[in-house]
């Protein structure tokens, strides 16, 4: 058997990409941000329920015994440890590993750019990723649209106020050929309207669009507070580019007991759902009831945004050797 | 047939979905946010020809479908059947009006066409993308106007009609653009 031993990026791209990681860390250096590495293995994992993580085994030599490691899905957790010992602002490029996840702009494992500034709020965060990707990456500028007026525009529905059924309705009227015994909850119907619709339909605009103020049931790690309407939303936003989901920023969570029940939650939903429970990460609790600085934090996909400077089509034409063949 | 799960779905593997074969042009992964992850497949109904979209939830699966393309000679039509023959077994296939509606105006006996066999019968046939025809019946040409101006139509020896320039003339043998169906130049030979 011939073996296909070449890169999957052409050189070219590879020197793009390393200049580009170069610029990075010139961007944050000239803003005073201070780069950290953290443990790509941990003991702990993130609960979502949607989130594989891959594991490995300890074993200690001259010992029988095994201790299951998780390989991170991102850096959050470690950085939020930093981040309580008054580190200041951070930044970490990391490899990150998600299993399963493989497509056109999904690689399991891929490299992950995210940073955390305490004494930023979420739109001035938004403002230091617009200048990032537009200095770093010379990319378009950048529109602002809340989750909701986003819905409102594509698929003429109030997506924070309407009911269950309604968003259900509209996702099996827009969507074709979907699954008929589709069962999902509010959320799930919305991110599927999310991917099938809207994405599709800013990629054909050509759009960047930051979106803001997403349904309190998608905070994830993100703060919940009232919009301008005085709907509960959560202070998190994302940033697309061209369709493609680019970033991902919170005004970060300071409250541990509100994690640990989230935690718990997602557990729970594991468990309804025959998946496997992940281990909470208890020193990150700990680490956010010993205090941690208000703070917004801001992950973004680090090949992704090469591709969609360099004009690729695939994930892999930005990557030395692509996971089906590493 | 074997089943594929999603992660195996890729452009130009054959499935077979709701009893038709079809092939899937382009399988897009998708993991909305935190999400569940899906599989976004757009395929084309090998029968109908139709192009179509379709979501699977990531654990889902489908039946292989047996269907390969072939590159085979016409012969003749009885009027019922187009017969086609692999000229290295002269294994004989027909072909029924369905299968060669698309091609219709550009079979010519002993050209070779790409048929898609699904369990061993004919299920589509498809024209080379440039065929060279002859002339059969067109308006006299006009001499020396070489423009290209304008235009007329011809009947081509398949039935074919094409817009063609002023200056050609019965019995010339032409290249045809078999998609767009039109005239490209006069075929040497």
């Amino acid at each position: 058997m011939a073996y296909s031993w070449q890169p999957s990026a052409d050189i070219t791209t590879l020197k793009r990409r390393a200049q580009y990681l170069a610029d990075v860390r010139r961007f944050f250096h000239e803003r005073d941000v201070l780069e950290v590495e953290t443990p790509i293995l941990s003991l702990a994992a993130p609960t979502a329920p949607y989130m594989d993580s891959f594991t490995t085994d300890f074993m200690p030599l001259g010992s029988s015994s095994r201790q299951a490691y998780y390989l991170q899905t991102s850096p959050e957790f470690a950085m939020k440890r930093l981040l309580a010992a008054n580190l200041g602002a951070i930044y970490q490029i990391a490899h990150v590993f998600r299993n399963g996840e493989q497509g056109r702009l999904h690689s399991p494992e891929f490299t992950m750019l995210e940073w955390y500034r305490p004494e930023l709020s979420l739109i001035q965060l938004m403002d230091e990723v617009k200048a990032l990707v537009q200095q770093v990456f010379h990319l378009n500028s950048i529109m602002r649209l809340s989750y909701r007026g986003v819905f409102e525009f594509y698929v003429k529905l109030n997506v924070l106020t309407c009911s269950d059924q309604q968003i259900e309705q509209c996702a099996l009227g827009v969507i074709t050929g979907l699954p008929i015994d589709l069962e999902l909850d509010r959320d799930g119907w919305l991110e599927l309207l999310m991917s099938h619709i809207i994405e599709p339909r800013l990629a054909a605009m050509n759009l960047a669009v930051f979106i803001y103020d997403f349904p309190a049931s998608q905070a994830q790690l993100a703060k919940i507070k009232k919009d301008d309407a005085g709907n509960d939303v959560a202070d998190r936003f994302e940033l697309y580019i061209k369709g493609v989901e680019i970033a991902n920023g919170y005004n970060e969570l300071l409250d541990a007991d509100e994690l640990q029940r989230r935690f718990t939650e997602d557990n729970k939903l594991r468990q309804d759902q025959a998946i496997v429970e992940m281990p909470i990460d208890h020193n990150l609790l700990a680490a956010m009831k010993s205090g941690m600085p208000v703070c917004s934090g801001v992950a973004l996909g680090f090949d992704r945004i090469v591709m969609l400077a360099l004009n690729k089509q695939d994930i892999q034409a930005v990557q030395t050797f692509t996971f089906s063949h590493s | 047939m074997a089943n594929f799960s999603t992660s195996e779905f890729k452009s130009g593997l054959k499935i077979m979905l709701d009893g038709d074969p079809c092939n899937i042009i382009e399988n897009e992964f998708v993991k909305p946010g935190k999400g569940q992850a899906f599989s976004r497949v757009k395929f084309r109904n090998l029968k109908t020809g139709r192009v179509n979209e379709r979501t699977f939830k990531s654990n889902e699966s489908a039946e292989g479908a047996d269907v390969i393309e072939m590159e085979l000679e016409y012969s003749y039509t009885d009027g019922e059947f187009w017969h086609f023959m692999d000229p290295t077994t002269f294994e004989q296939y027909a072909a029924d009006a369905n299968a060669i509606a698309e091609c219709k105006n550009w079979l010519k006996e002993q050209n070779f066409y790409t048929v898609t066999l699904w369990d061993g019968s004919p299920l589509v046939v498809a024209a080379p993308n440039f065929v060279n025809l002859i002339v059969a019946e067109t308006d006299p040409g006009l001499k020396g106007d070489t423009s290209g101006g304008g235009g007329k139509p011809a009947t081509l020896e398949t039935g074919a009609v094409v817009r063609v320039p002023l200056f050609i003339e019965i019995g010339e043998l032409l290249r045809v653009d078999t998609r767009s169906g039109e005239y490209v130049e006069r075929a040497k030979g």
